[in-house]
């Protein structure tokens, strides 16, 4: 475990580890979501209430998922910046940062375009809506003191600092369909209980976060080469591994 | 030296207590406001002009102001607490203060909460004192009022806390002052929207204790989380100039 933790502090380490790892998270990702989606989208039963116009859950409820436990793992990885001072943290909350807003901004979407045929309204000022605007604004301040910020290390600390003060926003958008009356369904799932759905409903819902997740894993590793590229450009294996690169 | 005269030993200012370093530096920064007694008086000027926007801009009708004035007032309040935050450390960033304040034997975090207090009673506490002039003039009922002045006056003080880390953070960047607003105003919708749910409520005549009591719960919360946050942003900034 310790050793691990300490190999994480190698960028070069991370950087041939994420090589190896990433074919496997996007062949999984891929399969499982196409799985999902193409189960979901065209042979899962209709819904009694809402016919066919339910299907946008097979994607507004993982991008919804993975919006939020983006955030929740920058948390963890902002921690671990203050704590450790671990470079490798920074990298992660710097390159899923983006990516986290692109997921909110496409589970508001979905969610838009849900809204309209099932409530009527593209928009509505509802709580769970309403957190999930102020968790796409968190991401955009998150991006932007990340950006502001030229000296690597202090933009870590500060970066880390505000994704920290944010993670009050979660238990928010995750309780307030519950602590409100909202417009807005409760959870699809829970650990506790089983889904309030028919199993040919769910299963590829299921499937389909899986491999959103994992689909995640793998753009996150590729952003986070990236980014090690582009910061540890003076040392001699990036130099050397673009040299191979190039021959 | 040897090891008994270093046990002896003990910094000058070990002898003054936390609560004292925090008087002595909550009266410095009133009266160094004092002196500027024109920085003092622009946000409340800004607070009275964006009120006015409101019913110049969408309606002067009584029946909208009654609707919305709460909402205005908390919006400008809001606002003009967020164009004064800019001030809160940058002039003892400027002149070398701040970083002495670092170095204080006292904890850092307790230097914050003393200049933060200084920064609402100079910007909040004179919005609540204006709020019910304002109140009157997008016609809310007695009641409103009085329902508003209390959420302002629990609500400002939370949103100096929130927002003096964000000027932490920003503390020495170029167009700190957007950058500010943009970290700021998601951590200030929560606070937004339950001040003005409780003046909706009062309006309606529903019980506002439930209210009052999870504003004064963000307000606890604030006020002892908060001045961590501001005081590790406010090293950062530091280690970074």
């Amino acid at each position: 475990m310790w050793q691990l933790f300490h190999k994480l502090g190698s960028p070069k380490w991370f950087f041939g580890m994420a090589n190896r790892l990433m074919p496997w998270l996007l062949l999984g990702g891929v399969a499982l979501l196409f799985a999902g989606l193409i189960w979901g989208l065209a042979f899962a039963p209709q819904d009694y209430l809402q016919g066919n116009s339910y299907r946008i859950i097979f994607i507004h409820v993982p991008s919804a998922f993975l919006a939020q436990s983006v955030y929740i793992m920058m948390a963890v990885a902002a921690a671990v910046t203050l704590v450790w001072r671990m470079k490798l943290a920074d990298v992660f909350v710097k390159s899923v940062a983006p990516v986290g807003a692109v997921l909110t901004f496409l589970a508001l979407f979905t969610g838009a375009v849900w809204g309209k045929p099932t409530w009527g309204t593209w928009w509505i000022w509802d709580a769970r809506l309403t957190s999930m605007l102020i968790l796409l604004f968190l991401y955009f301040g998150v991006i932007a003191l990340g950006a502001a910020i030229s000296d690597e290390k202090s933009s870590a600390r500060a970066v880390a600092v505000l994704v920290l003060v944010g993670v009050v926003n979660i238990p928010i958008i995750k309780y307030s369909v519950e602590w409100w009356n909202t417009l807005h369904q409760p959870a699809t799932f829970k650990l506790t209980e089983k889904p309030s759905m028919p199993a040919e409903m769910w299963v590829p819902l299921l499937l389909s976060v899986l491999g959103l997740y994992l689909i995640f894993g793998w753009f996150a590793c590729l952003r986070m080469q990236t980014e090690i590229l582009i910061r540890e450009r003076r040392t001699r294996w990036v130099k050397e591994l673009v040299l191979a690169g190039r021959s | 030296m040897t090891s008994d005269t270093r046990a002896g030993w003990r910094p000058v200012t070990e002898s003054v207590g936390s609560v004292r370093a925090m008087k002595a530096l909550f009266l410095r920064d009133l009266k160094a406001a004092f002196r500027q007694r024109q920085d003092l008086l622009n946000p409340l000027l800004f607070f009275i002009m964006v009120v006015t926007l409101f019913p110049l801009g969408v309606s002067p009708e009584v029946s909208f102001l009654q609707q919305a004035g709460s909402g205005i007032l908390w919006v400008a309040a809001l606002l003009s607490v967020l164009l004064s935050l800019d001030h809160l450390f940058r002039h003892d960033y400027d002149d070398g203060t701040l970083e002495q304040l670092v170095l204080q034997p006292q904890p850092l975090f307790l230097l914050v909460l003393a200049k933060v207090a200084a920064h609402w009673v100079l910007t909040g506490l004179p919005l609540v004192l204006l709020a019910p002039i304002l109140g009157i003039m997008v016609h809310l009922d007695g009641n409103s009022i009085g329902v508003l002045c209390l959420t302002l006056l629990i609500g400002t003080p939370v949103l100096s806390l929130i927002g003096a880390i964000g000027a932490a953070l920003t503390l020495g960047l170029r167009s700190a002052g957007v950058l500010l607003s943009l970290l700021i105003i998601p951590l200030y919708i929560p606070v937004l929207i339950f001040g003005t749910g409780t003046v909706a409520a009062a309006g309606e005549g529903a019980p506002v204790s439930g209210y009052v009591a999870l504003m004064s719960a963000f307000l606890v919360l604030a006020v002892t989380l908060a001045p961590f946050a501001s005081a590790a942003a406010l090293r950062i900034s530091l280690s970074n100039a």
